[in-house]
């Protein structure tokens, strides 16, 4: 084995993996939810429908993307290999073992948090994203008033192998500008009607948290980064921005469309 | 004396490393509060070879918490409910009366049972052996301040070197890492200007032989440190990842 490869089959090396995967997927919620919170905008869905027009054809964010299954793939994999060594090293179990008194309960069940969220995403990534790609999925159209922007008129157009999936122009004259985009909100829209499937997004987004409280810290002290200027604010992000901020905006987005 | 307690052990009793063991009540009856837990465990024995029965077998040697032999897990914590202790600074009066008390050994692949309650603990040895030393001869000993070392950085270093390598770090784990101990031991020489010829050639040895012995791999859950009878500190972990890091991926030399 190459020295390389021997580091990241060592117990640090493969740590090392899970945090800067896990670092990286944790960007990666920030821009997501960022982008989503077009979800929100009173606009039926024009302006989320050209932001998923955007992500998905513009180069350096393709290439992004693909880092990013890739990191979901290998973050998994390793915690698949790091909790079967793990499992090895203590073949007998104890009759007794009280966590609860030194450790807290996120810490100890990262594996099973982490498996929620692999099964949401496989859900996820199956009805949004297969569906945007691969689906014959209807088309909307938005008739944008030139004078007042938020004058919009908006009709669906069926699905025709032929169309763009994207495509604007302004015709002066009618005074208005014409977007048609493959309707990727009406999609999101019809899925959050059924009640069980919002309560899966919201567990999801409740094991999220509970892997952030714990993970975001943990990948830092696992890379070494533990300085004491820096301890604080890493906790802080941990807790209030990857903890409660972000899982409570992203379980925000089903529970409007149920209820709106 | 009138608040003496009655107690019932579980005890784990394990013949050899091949056999498989079990879980054994006894009745400890009139146990002073003012015993410790190892006297408590002598005299459980005395009354079993009074009996002709095998006494429990269990490690122990300074008992004044500075050998690190003692090891017991006491009611599902390493050292018992207290924190900051080993098993033979642990007194009766942390318990009550009709308290059952569950005792097994430390349980990791890395420390295999030789009998009872006492485990193997050779592998910590050979992680030290791998590494944990410095190669020259230290001399005389050097006029005070002539080789300059920050208080802090001094302090650290003696707080990192206090582990007594008794191995409630792994036992306390749930992945039975021995990270806590060995990072302790990469630390107390790379926090000092002793240590830095062979520091990075040091924690490659080190963690490579931690992997041998079959340790599992930190999750950062904390167990070891609040467990820890000398109350060494995770940030020895960190130290230890950032060294092992460096000299992997941004060293060329070593
Ligand atoms: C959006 C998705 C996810 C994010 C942002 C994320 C983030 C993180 C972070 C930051 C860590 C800490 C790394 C460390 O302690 O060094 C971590 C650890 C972990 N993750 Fe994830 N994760 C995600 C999905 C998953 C999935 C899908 C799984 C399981 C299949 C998983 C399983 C684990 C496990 C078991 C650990 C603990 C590993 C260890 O510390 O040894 N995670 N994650
Ligand atoms: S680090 Fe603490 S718990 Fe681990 S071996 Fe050293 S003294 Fe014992
Ligand atoms: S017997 Fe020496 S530390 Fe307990």
């Amino acid at each position: 084995m190459s020295n390389f490869a021997k580091t990241f089959s060592s117990s640090l090396g493969k740590k090392l993996v899970m945090a800067l995967t896990g670092i990286f997927l944790c960007t990666f919620l920030v821009v997501h939810l960022v982008g989503n919170l077009q979800l929100f905008k009173d606009d039926a869905g024009q302006a989320f429908n050209a932001y998923a027009y955007f992500m998905t054809h513009f180069g350096p964010i393709k290439i992004v993307s693909y880092l990013l299954y890739a990191s979901i793939i290998i973050h998994a994999v390793y915690a698949l290999l790091l909790t079967a060594g793990n499992k090895k090293a203590r073949p007998v179990a104890y009759a007794v073992q009280k966590g609860g008194q030194n450790s807290p309960w996120t810490s100890r069940n990262m594996g099973i948090l982490g498996t929620i969220l692999l099964i949401f995403i496989v859900v996820h990534m199956g009805d949004f994203w297969w569906k945007y790609h691969n689906a014959e999925l209807p088309y909307a159209k938005y008739e944008i008033s030139l004078d007042n922007p938020n004058d919009i008129q908006v009709s669906e157009l069926p699905y025709d192998a032929n169309r763009l999936i994207h495509s604007e122009i302004v015709d002066v004259q009618a005074g208005k500008q014409i977007v048609v985009s493959k309707d990727l909100y009406k999609i999101v829209n019809n899925a959050f009607q059924t009640w069980w499937y919002v309560l899966l997004y919201v567990v999801a987004m409740a094991a999220l948290s509970f892997h952030l409280i714990h993970g975001f810290k943990s990948a830092f002290q696992t890379i070494g980064w533990n300085n004491s200027n820096l301890v604080p604010i890493i906790r802080f992000l941990g807790v209030w921005v990857f903890g409660v901020l972000i899982p409570l905006a992203f379980a925000a987005m089903p529970l409007y469309f149920f209820f709106k | 004396m009138s608040n003496n307690m009655n107690l019932t052990l579980k005890v784990w009793r394990q013949k050899n490393a091949k056999t498989k063991g079990e879980l054994v009540s006894y009745q400890a009856d009139h146990v002073s509060p003012d015993m410790s837990f190892l006297e408590m465990l002598d005299v459980v024995n005395e009354g079993l070879i009074k009996k002709g029965d095998d006494p429990i077998h269990f490690d122990h040697d300074c008992r004044e918490g500075i050998c690190g032999s003692c090891s017991l897990h006491i009611n599902g914590r390493p050292h018992g409910p207290k924190q900051g202790i080993t098993t033979c600074q642990l007194h009766m009066r942390s318990f009550n009366d009709k308290d059952t008390i569950v005792i097994e050994p430390w349980r990791a692949e890395g420390f295999p049972v030789i009998k009872d309650l006492s485990t193997d603990r050779s592998a910590f040895d050979r992680i030290q052996v791998a590494g944990g030393f410095i190669s020259v001869n230290t001399g005389g000993a050097p006029d005070a301040n002539a080789m300059p070392i920050p208080k802090v950085v001094a302090d650290e270093a003696f707080n990192s070197a206090t582990c007594i390598g008794c191995g409630a770090c792994v036992a306390a784990c749930k992945n039975a890492s021995a990270m806590l101990f060995v990072s302790a031991k990469v630390s107390q020489l790379a926090l000092l200007p002793q240590g830095q010829p062979e520091r990075y050639r040091r924690v490659q040895a080190m963690v490579s032989q931690m992997d041998a012995e079959g340790f599992g791999s930190c999750t950062n859950t904390g167990a070891c440190e609040a467990e820890c009878p000398k109350e060494i500190s995770i940030t020895n972990i960190a130290r230890m990842n950032r060294d092992y890091f460096t000299a992997k991926l941004l060293k060329s030399e070593e």
